[in-house]
């Protein structure tokens, strides 16, 4: 979650107009579906569960990830950006981190949106802006934030809704194949740390059963932007990083998921980046950069 | 569409720079913080009256005082998690219980067969355990559950205040046989076989002039904790669990006999009840009462007449956001003459970070209606680690209500912490985290351990600043309970604090010269004797504060009856406006300062 909804394809310039309306937005072209979508969630978990720290500490998330993006792309690439990067990095900082002061969501949203033009490598970035971003904070000022812990109330409806919501979103979206491969990767590794920690199975798959770990299993390992390419190289990462959250997890580490990701997506990235270059002809300055 | 460029050098040098330097922002800030905080903590005694106008002064062995809290051990089947079910108990309640014009300390123990302790204030700085001799010692033989908390009220109007023990277990009503001996009444009173509660306070919720009692159960009081037929006892969620304890309502019928109407009245709770108080927060005349819910939102039950209650928490905004409230505390910390309330929660750092509540009166609140703001983090007392009891009491008699918050839950093994475990089961699904079965094993770790307190001062323009370690507070137990007395009757409030596993402490308050200060011991006559709910506002040096007599606040303490108010430099009191909760009226006009005033309700 952070970089933007789905890669255009080639032929998606040319408007579809035999595709119903309905059609055309729940297609994979419609870079918008997963921003309406986690914003569906925080609206009606803020009414019924009271996700947020408050509206006012999410909204200045989204200004402060918006605005800065619209700053540094024109300083940066010369060129006005698609918004809708910046507010998926907004809304997840917002809803992903918990911190009773101001400040942490601003400093979180401005690491989230620095990060992509900061520190970048053959013209892309190799880092989820959120999860980098979400991931420093819980290293640098871990006395002033937490990263969601709030459930989905204490009834199962409310769980399967989004997991049924979500899942559709992401098949949509051609990424279903992540989440499933990392959902499944999770739950064998559950098992396999029961039988290293001697902690029941059902303690160790508890986790996966909160709201955090549906907004990152849908939204945030799933980003187009820092994903490798192929389908079987999509399914490898989803696994490498339930594997590394588990070597994380082993060693007591709460926050495992973000690190993990944080760790694993930019190699993975640098990697695919680096075996694609090699075997394409170069590519132009400004094409790379527009990307 | 616009051509992208490759950004210059510069720019890029430029980004690296801004991106690094926001990075490294918070760790600066952070250090030069530490680096103040190390300084001052180093201060003297002389250093620290000077700026912060008192000092506190671990004095409980002077005294005599040598009570160590010892912890519940609950079914075999917890036996993974018990320091984690087991982490309550320890509480501190203040009485003159034999009229002697010393204030007392009740404090209870929680191991089955240990022994409760009264220790009676002989008036010279000394006190004796006297709570076997008048018949308050042994109250934790097995069989009967443990205490978790007492609290004192003159129920029958006889002039001596009667107690309650609420425990995990039977509870016990004792009357007080004019100072001289206690007579257990539990019966007779009909009070319920069994409960298992965390709080209970006595207040007059019909102002009949007879003194009722909420009790406020936290796991369900079906449960017999030592003989448990199932492990799916815990909370079914973190954040919004109903399957806690019951509450009850007992109204007062006044033969030694009370009614439980709490569903009669409009309170129907499960939640995981830790902490209570009632105030008159509207100026309706009325106590409404105010609930600190574990494991979920606070609830505020708004009294309606005396004739039922309307829970408002969502419509007054303190029920939205769940949290973990361990403490209900009223003060009017602005001078307003408005209550406020203090509910304490959990911060860990990176793991989970609620932040404590400070629910101060929206501008427009009228008898029908009141909202809050929680101006925690704007005021300076949100971050607390692992908050428990707190009380609000003017440390300094700068004519200010500071705020004294008791901290840390499980203190084991120093570098090893649960909090990995913690995290994995309170996050999953009501089916897992409900059974106990399912708890990662405790294993000797700390949750939030050896924590330091928090003291904080409040500089009466919004802003508190906390001072613990540079005013003699550097205790590092699994603080409960904190309970304010004026055990020497000189005009400055000690600090007695009950913590879990460890020591009863007393804290000596020694506050700078030239600060003056002004008390308050009343007794009503048609009003209950004990005076709980009386309303008491001083007027002086264009101030206005309010305050009341409690029937219970905190987490499981009640602070001395006698009302305690700072002046600062003021040399004069223009008047004391006391409203007692028969409705009376009354009106001190320039009361003498840096005195104890005995007032009696007018007939």
């Amino acid at each position: 979650m952070g970089a933007t909804g789905t890669t255009l394809p080639a032929s998606a310039g040319a408007p579809e107009h035999r595709a119903s309306v309905i059609t055309r937005f729940f297609s994979r072209e419609n870079r918008y579906l997963p921003p309406l979508f986690i914003t569906l969630i925080l609206v009606v978990g803020q009414a019924k569960f009271g996700l947020l720290e408050s509206f006012s500490r999410t909204a200045l998330a989204i200004a402060t990830s918006m605005i800065l993006d619209m700053l540094l792309a024109r300083l940066v690439l010369g060129k006005w950006p698609n918004l809708a990067s910046a507010y998926i990095t907004g809304i997840s900082v917002g809803i992903l981190i918990r911190s009773p002061a101001f400040w942490p969501y601003a400093l979180c949203s401005a690491y989230g949106i620095t990060s992509k033009y900061a520190i970048r490598w053959r013209g892309r970035h190799l880092f989820n802006p959120s999860n980098l971003a979400i991931s420093a904070m819980l290293l640098l000022v871990p006395e002033y934030i937490a990263a969601l812990s709030i459930q989905w109330g204490n009834d199962v409806w409310p769980l399967i809704i989004v997991w049924i919501l979500g899942a559709l979103i992401v098949w949509r979206v051609r990424r279903f194949h992540i989440t499933l491969t990392y959902v499944l990767s999770f739950i064998a590794f559950s098992a396999l740390r029961s039988l290293v920690v001697g902690d029941s199975f059902l303690a160790e798959v508890a986790p996966i059963t909160g709201p955090m770990y549906q907004l990152f299993i849908f939204f945030m390992i799933t980003d187009p932007r820092t994903t490798v390419k192929s389908f079987r190289g999509q399914c490898l990462v989803a696994f490498l990083v339930a594997a590394m959250e588990m070597v994380l997890r082993l060693g007591g580490s709460i926050n495992a998921p973000f690190y993990a990701l944080t760790i694993v997506g930019p190699i993975a990235l640098a990697i695919d980046i680096w075996r694609r270059s090699k075997a394409t002809p170069p590519v132009p300055v400004a094409a790379i950069a527009a990307r | 569409m616009e051509q992208a460029v490759k950004p210059s050098r510069t720019v890029q040098i430029g980004l690296a720079i801004f991106f690094v330097g926001l990075l490294a922002a918070p760790v600066v800030y952070k250090r030069y913080q530490r680096s103040e905080a190390s300084s001052a903590a180093k201060m003297s005694k002389a250093q620290a009256l000077s700026r912060y106008g008192f000092y506190l002064q671990e004095s409980s062995k002077a005294s005599g005082i040598d009570f160590v809290h010892q912890a519940p051990t609950l079914d075999v089947k917890l036996s993974h998690i018990m320091n984690l079910v087991a982490s309550m108990g320890a509480a501190v309640s203040i009485v003159d219980f034999d009229r002697d014009g010393w204030e007392d300390i009740y404090v209870v123990n929680s191991k089955p067969g240990s022994r409760n302790a009264l220790y009676r204030n002989l008036g010279n700085g000394k006190f004796r355990d006297v709570a076997a001799e008048v018949g308050l010692a042994d109250v934790n033989l097995p069989g009967t559950g443990v205490s978790t908390g007492a609290v004192w009220g003159d129920y029958d109007n006889d002039g001596y205040e009667d107690v309650l023990i609420y425990k995990w277990g039977k509870p016990e009503l004792f009357h007080n046989d004019r100072g001289k001996h206690f007579t257990r009444v539990t019966e007779q009173a009909g009070l319920p076989s069994w409960l298992n509660a965390n709080t209970a306070l006595w207040f007059d919720y019909d102002n009949d002039g007879k003194l009722d009692l909420f009790i406020g159960g936290y796991y369900p009081e079906y449960l017999d904790l030592w003989h448990l037929k199932t492990t799916k006892m815990m909370p079914n969620s973190f954040e919004y669990a109903d399957n806690g304890g019951r509450k009850y309502l007992f109204h007062n019928l006044g033969n030694g006999r009370f009614e439980e109407v709490s569903a009669k009245l409009g309170i129907n709770s499960r939640r995981w009840s830790l902490a209570a108080v009632a105030a008159d927060l509207r100026g309706t005349g009325y106590p409404d009462l105010f609930i600190a819910n574990d494991y979920g939102v606070s609830e505020l039950y708004l009294n309606e007449g005396g004739k039922g209650f309307r829970e408002a928490g969502k419509e007054a905004g303190v029920g939205f956001s769940p949290k973990s409230g361990m403490t209900a505390s009223v003060g009017d910390i602005l001078n307003r003459g408005q209550f406020d309330v203090y509910v304490s929660n959990i911060s860990e750092e990176g793991v989970l970070v609620q932040g404590n509540n400070l629910w101060m009166p929206k501008p427009g609140a009228s008898t029908k209606a009141i909202r809050y703001d929680n101006m925690a983090n704007t005021f300076g007392v949100e971050l607390g680690g692992w908050s428990f009891g707190a009380q609000f009491a003017d440390l300094n008699n700068d004519g200010f209500l500071d705020l004294y918050v008791a901290t840390g839950n499980v203190s084991l093994d120093h570098g090893r912490s649960y909090w990995y475990d913690y995290s994995k089961i309170a996050g999953g699904n009501q089916a897992i985290i409900s059974d106990a079965a399912n708890w990662p094993p405790l294993e000797g770790r700390s949750l939030s351990g050896y924590q330091h307190k928090r003291v904080w001062i409040n500089d009466g323009e919004g802003r508190f600043k906390e001072v613990a370690q540079m005013v003699g507070v550097k205790d590092v137990y699994d603080g409960r309970s904190v309970a304010m007395a004026d055990f020497e009757n000189r005009g400055a409030l000690d600090v007695v604090v009950a913590n879990q596993r460890g020591p009863l402490l007393l804290y000596k308050n020694t506050v700078a010269p030239g600060r003056h200060w002004i008390e308050f011991q009343l007794e009503g006559q048609r009003s209950n004797r004990s005076a709980i709910g009386a309303e008491v506002r001083v007027f002086w040096a264009g101030q206005e504060q309010l305050q009341q007599v409690s029937g219970g606040s905190g987490f499981c303490s009640q602070n001395e009856r006698r009302l305690h108010f700072g002046l600062g430099s003021g040399t004069a009191v223009d008047r004391v406006e006391i409203r007692w909760p028969s409705g009376t009226k009354q009106t001190l006009a320039h009361p003498a300062i840096d005195e104890i005033h005995n007032v009696e309700e007018p007939l």
